[in-house]
């Protein structure tokens, strides 16, 4: 087995790893550098637990290979939080009674936090199309859904108060 | 004079507090079992598994699996010869001689990574001799089929559970109330139906995982994502010959149960393996393939149904027949199998009744406990031909339900009365909430609307001593701290568990944490997260805790303060007096008591209050009528109402609306309540639409999450309404019962009787695919 050292920033810091070719993401953070807010549900890209955002994409991390990411930049559940200050889809997943076991959560956090990036008000059909891939046995979705227009307010409250120029 | 603060301080129960664990989910800081880090120490099994649904075992040859480098250990099942089982010890650890389905385990193997001990996998040679499997419960009851387990007769088995040894049929519930057979001469309405109900999973998003290690003394330690931390030290302890106390269970966060993680099914074999390798932690987690079959699954079930009514819709007799596909082994099972029996009327007063339940045996992966417990299996039937037999004699079918379902004090088939319900209010809220009188037109012209509705009852299914207890501790700030024995889920139960230690002690909810992980060794006893019985009977010891801490609280006070204790109370965190209008805060005194007067000496003590619950009136029922006067503990009630378009393009299904009200006896927390509500119903939906475990000759074709489809986001019914009826529980906590299971019970007949309101087509059972509802369209004429 070849290994091979790589470079990422994790969570907005700067990390290097030994990696064995066959490793996924998904055990790299989690058995290399002990993120273990991300779960493994499947290891089959069917279930989403795992879905960390690579360069601002969602991706199930069990589907990428570690050694693919040299030199890219991960956000994991761990790192949506700064300064104690909860990202508005964190709070709004609290909000809405929408976490029941948790294993889920971290999955749906990332995907939600990814299509509030590239579309700042989602519809309900477009919410629920983003989180087809993470796969929840517990809440039956509504209240996700509810706490991902929920978290779209408040950013476009926050951005709002933000002057432009 | 007593600060206003003290007396406006509203009680933390029937509020919608947030989660007690919501943060450290939402920040991926909740620690799952897969998340413990055992260092360089841990090594990792795999488990060499049966390829025959049924086979006898020749041989078993380790010896160049036990030469590969980096394995550790190899077990088999020579080397533990103890059974293991819940209400039937009918399994072992590892088979010993005979392999009963695909998957059963037959040897262990640890090694230093998951792939050494793969690899040592395909080195282990195993001879068998097949046999000739039964996959089909109706075939396994005949004298012809092969016997899956010849020893039946020798097994352990709980009292309230009846195999025929010499057959198949590891327990026969018999329910026989008045005279069916004179009864269906004054029906003027009788319907007869047959169902088969798939086998389905239960799909937690954590697939099972066990670390187990046994030290030089030869104590165990188990950690393991798990419903029943205590019935497992119980359960492992004696097929491997321990003492209890030897043997330990911790159970960190849990992702997702549904009754899959209740009972001991694969963590024995971590025990099992770690035993031989001492001071070594050994991880068994399975694969999402083998969550799909060597977990428990949902029992398979056939089921035939016979009911009749007068010309006013007045049932007079049912007759009803299931033949549950228990699986393997039913050391589980047995009691799902019991449970349907007992309720086999549903929730409706019924003169004459026969109901003859049988687990059966096949070579199919095990059948156990999930959320529901029968219930949703049984009324999934039921539930359908309550509508046909309506409609037959030519009533509303919501009508007919308002008329014959249990009210307060109605006669049960068992004997004795049912205790208060709301039952009747639950079908009228549910079907005004629909708007059950309108009739709505299809969205489009190529689709059909309909509406159903379904009612259900459950209740407990427990041993009859099922007990709880937990205790209360306070800190120097005052502030507390509650243990118990039972577990989150997900479902909400430490949360509950701390709005009710709040409310009976009289401090705030912000002031209460609860001591997790459970651990056997510092929580106390709960028998196992299951049945819905958690609100109630946990919630009950955790009152009873909480007055303990109260009594010796005001009985120190009073004395100090010359008072007596009827006059003081715990209010906001602070003991105040009605009489003397004195008030000290509990930090003022649970740690280091209060001083005499005079500096002679201090009085009271850290204090620590304990409580225990356990029903005590449960009797026992009949083996031959199923008669008796309180059978179990008590029933939760509720109804379900559904609209939704079937779409003639397709066949597919789009649930528009979905309704649920259920009588939960009083909400402790009412928006966990309407989240069990929600949860439950896309469940139920998904086992009405998609769920099926495709066995072919006892083996799956669809173990994983792409053939086996649950619901996702995109499914889910346009919108949900969700609908809390309180009609108190005598022995309930603020009059609370559980909600947890009931929630998906009537989902898939609301959704069968709503379809057939859409097309006039009903199905011998589901999942109701879009493939299978066109096909049936295509049948039927309504589409070419």
């Amino acid at each position: 087995m070849a290994f091979h050292k790589i470079s990422i920033t994790i969570n907005k810091e700067s990390e290097q790893v030994v990696v064995p070719s066959n490793m996924t993401l998904m055990q790299m953070l989690r058995e290399s550098l002990a993120l273990t807010g991300t779960k493994n549900g499947c290891s089959a890209g069917e279930c989403g637990a795992c879905t960390v955002l690579l360069n601002g994409q969602p991706v199930n991390s069990c589907m990428v290979l570690a050694v693919e990411c040299d030199g890219a930049e991960i956000i994991t559940v761990e790192g949506l939080a700064h300064d104690r200050q909860l990202d508005p889809i964190q709070e709004a997943i609290i909000e809405s009674g929408a976490v029941q076991c948790g294993f889920c959560t971290p999955g749906i956090l990332i995907s939600s936090r990814a299509l509030l990036d590239r579309n700042p008000d989602p519809t309900e059909d477009e919410i629920g199309e983003a989180l087809v891939g993470n796969l929840c046995r517990c809440t039956g979705y509504a209240r996700i859904i509810e706490a991902v227009k929920k978290a779209a307010r408040t950013k476009a409250i926050i951005a709002q108060s933000i002057p432009t120029d | 004079m007593i600060k206003a603060s003290a007396t406006n301080f509203p009680s933390p129960v029937g509020e919608s507090k947030p989660r007690i664990d919501a943060r450290e989910k939402i920040t991926g800081a909740a620690v799952y079992t897969d998340d413990l880090q055992f260092g360089s120490a841990l090594l990792h099994a795999r488990i060499k598994r049966s390829p025959y649904p049924h086979a006898l075992i020749k041989r078993i040859d380790v010896s160049k699996a036990r030469a590969l480098p980096g394995v550790k250990a190899i077990v088999t099942g020579q080397d533990f010869p103890g059974y293991i089982g819940l209400y039937l010890r009918d399994r072992y650890i590892f088979c010993r001689d005979r392999v009963r389905y695909v998957g059963d385990p037959v040897a262990g193997v640890a090694a230093v990574s998951e792939t050494a001990a793969e690899q040592a996998l395909d080195l282990i040679e195993v001879e068998y001799e097949v046999l000739e499997p039964v996959l089909d419960p109706e075939f396994g009851v005949n004298a012809e089929a092969p016997l899956i387990h010849p020893d039946l007769g020798k097994y352990e088995v709980v009292n309230f559970i009846f195999p025929k040894p010499g057959t198949n049929i590891s327990n026969h519930f018999k329910l026989r109330k008045g005279n069916v057979d004179s009864a269906w001469g004054k029906c003027a309405a009788i319907i007869e139906r047959k169902y088969r109900i798939p086998h389905i999973q239960h799909v937690p998003i954590e697939p099972h995982i066990a670390i187990a290690k046994v030290d030089d003394k030869g104590d165990v330690t188990l950690w393991a994502s798990s419903q029943s931390p205590f019935a497992q030290r119980n359960l492992i302890a004696q097929s491997l010959g321990l003492s209890q106390s030897e043997m330990r269970v911790i159970s960190p966060s849990v992702g997702g149960g549904f009754g899959s993680k209740a009972g001991v099914s694969m963590e024995s074999l971590a025990v099992a393996i770690a035993m031989k390798v001492n001071g070594h932690p050994v991880k068994l987690r399975l694969t999402r393939e083998e969550e799909f079959y060597t977990a428990f699954v949902r029992q398979g079930l056939v089921a035939y149904f016979k009911m009749g009514c007068d010309e006013k819709g007045q049932l007079l007799a049912m007759e009803n027949k299931f033949y549950w596909d228990g699986g393997a082994y039913t050391e589980y099972g047995v009691n799902i199998t019991r449970a349907a029996g007992y309720s086999c009327t549903g929730p409706y007063e019924v003169p004459n009744v026969k109901g003859d339940s049988y687990c059966v045996y096949t070579n199919h992966p095990v059948g156990g406990p999930m959320r529901g417990f029968g219930m949703p299996e049984m009324h999934a039937g039921l539930e359908q031909c309550i509508d046909d037999l309506a409609i037959q004699i030519g009533m509303d079918t919501v009508a007919f339900r308002k008329l014959n379902c249990l009210k307060t004090n109605s006669i049960l088939a068992t004997g004795g009365r049912i205790h208060p319900i709301g039952l009747d209010q639950c079908i009228e809220k549910a079907a005004e909430e629909i708007e059950w009188e309108k009739k709505v037109p299809a969205s489009a012209p190529n689709k059909r609307r309909g509406k159903g509705v379904a009612a259900m009852w459950k209740a407990p299914a427990m041993p009859p001593n099922a007990g709880s207890s937990a205790w209360v501790e306070l800190a120097e700030d005052g502030k507390v701290n509650v243990g118990v024995g039972g577990q989150d889920l997900g479902q909400g139960a430490f949360t509950i568990s701390a709005q009710m230690a709040a409310a009976a002690l009289g401090v705030p909810y912000e002031s209460v944490r609860v001591a997790v992980p459970v651990d056997t060794r510092y929580s106390p006893y709960e028998w196992q997260t299951v049945a819905s019985r958690l609100t109630w009977s946990m919630g009950n010891a955790i009152v009873n805790a909480a007055k303990d801490v109260r009594r010796q609280v005001l009985d120190l006070v009073a004395e100090d303060w010359e008072e007596s204790p009827d006059e003081l109370d715990i209010v906001n965190g602070v003991v105040i007096s009605y009489k003397s209008e004195k008030e000290t805060p509990l930090k003022n005194l649970v740690i280091y008591g209060l001083p005499n007067p005079d500096g002679r000496g201090w009085k009271g003590g850290p204090i620590i209050g304990r409580g225990n619950f356990m029903p005590n009136d449960v009797t026992g029922l009949d083996a031959e009528t199923g008669q008796g006067e309180h059978g179990v503990v008590h029933y939760t009630t509720g109804a379900q109402a559904i609209e939704l378009e079937v779409d003639l393009d397709t066949g597919r299904i789009e649930i528009i609306k979905g309704v649920a009200a259920f009588d939960v006896g009083k909400a402790i927390n009412p928006d966990m309540v309407k989240a069990q509500m929600e949860g439950g119903m896309v469940q139920g939906l998904s086992s009405a639409l998609f769920e099926q475990l495709q066995l072919k000759d006892g083996f799956l074709q669809n173990p994983n999450l792409v053939d086996y489809r649950i619901a996702t986001s995109t499914d889910i019914p346009r919108e949900m309404k969700s609908i809390i009826v309180e009609v108190p529980q005598d022995d309930g906590p603020w009059g609370a019962r559980g909600i947890g299971e009931h929630s998906m019970v009537p989902t898939l007949p609301a959704i069968a009787n709503a379809i057939y309101d859409a097309i006039g087509i009903r199905f011998d059972g589901p999942p109701f695919t879009a493939e299978k509802v066109y096909l049936a369209m295509l049948d039927a004429g309504i589409v070419k």
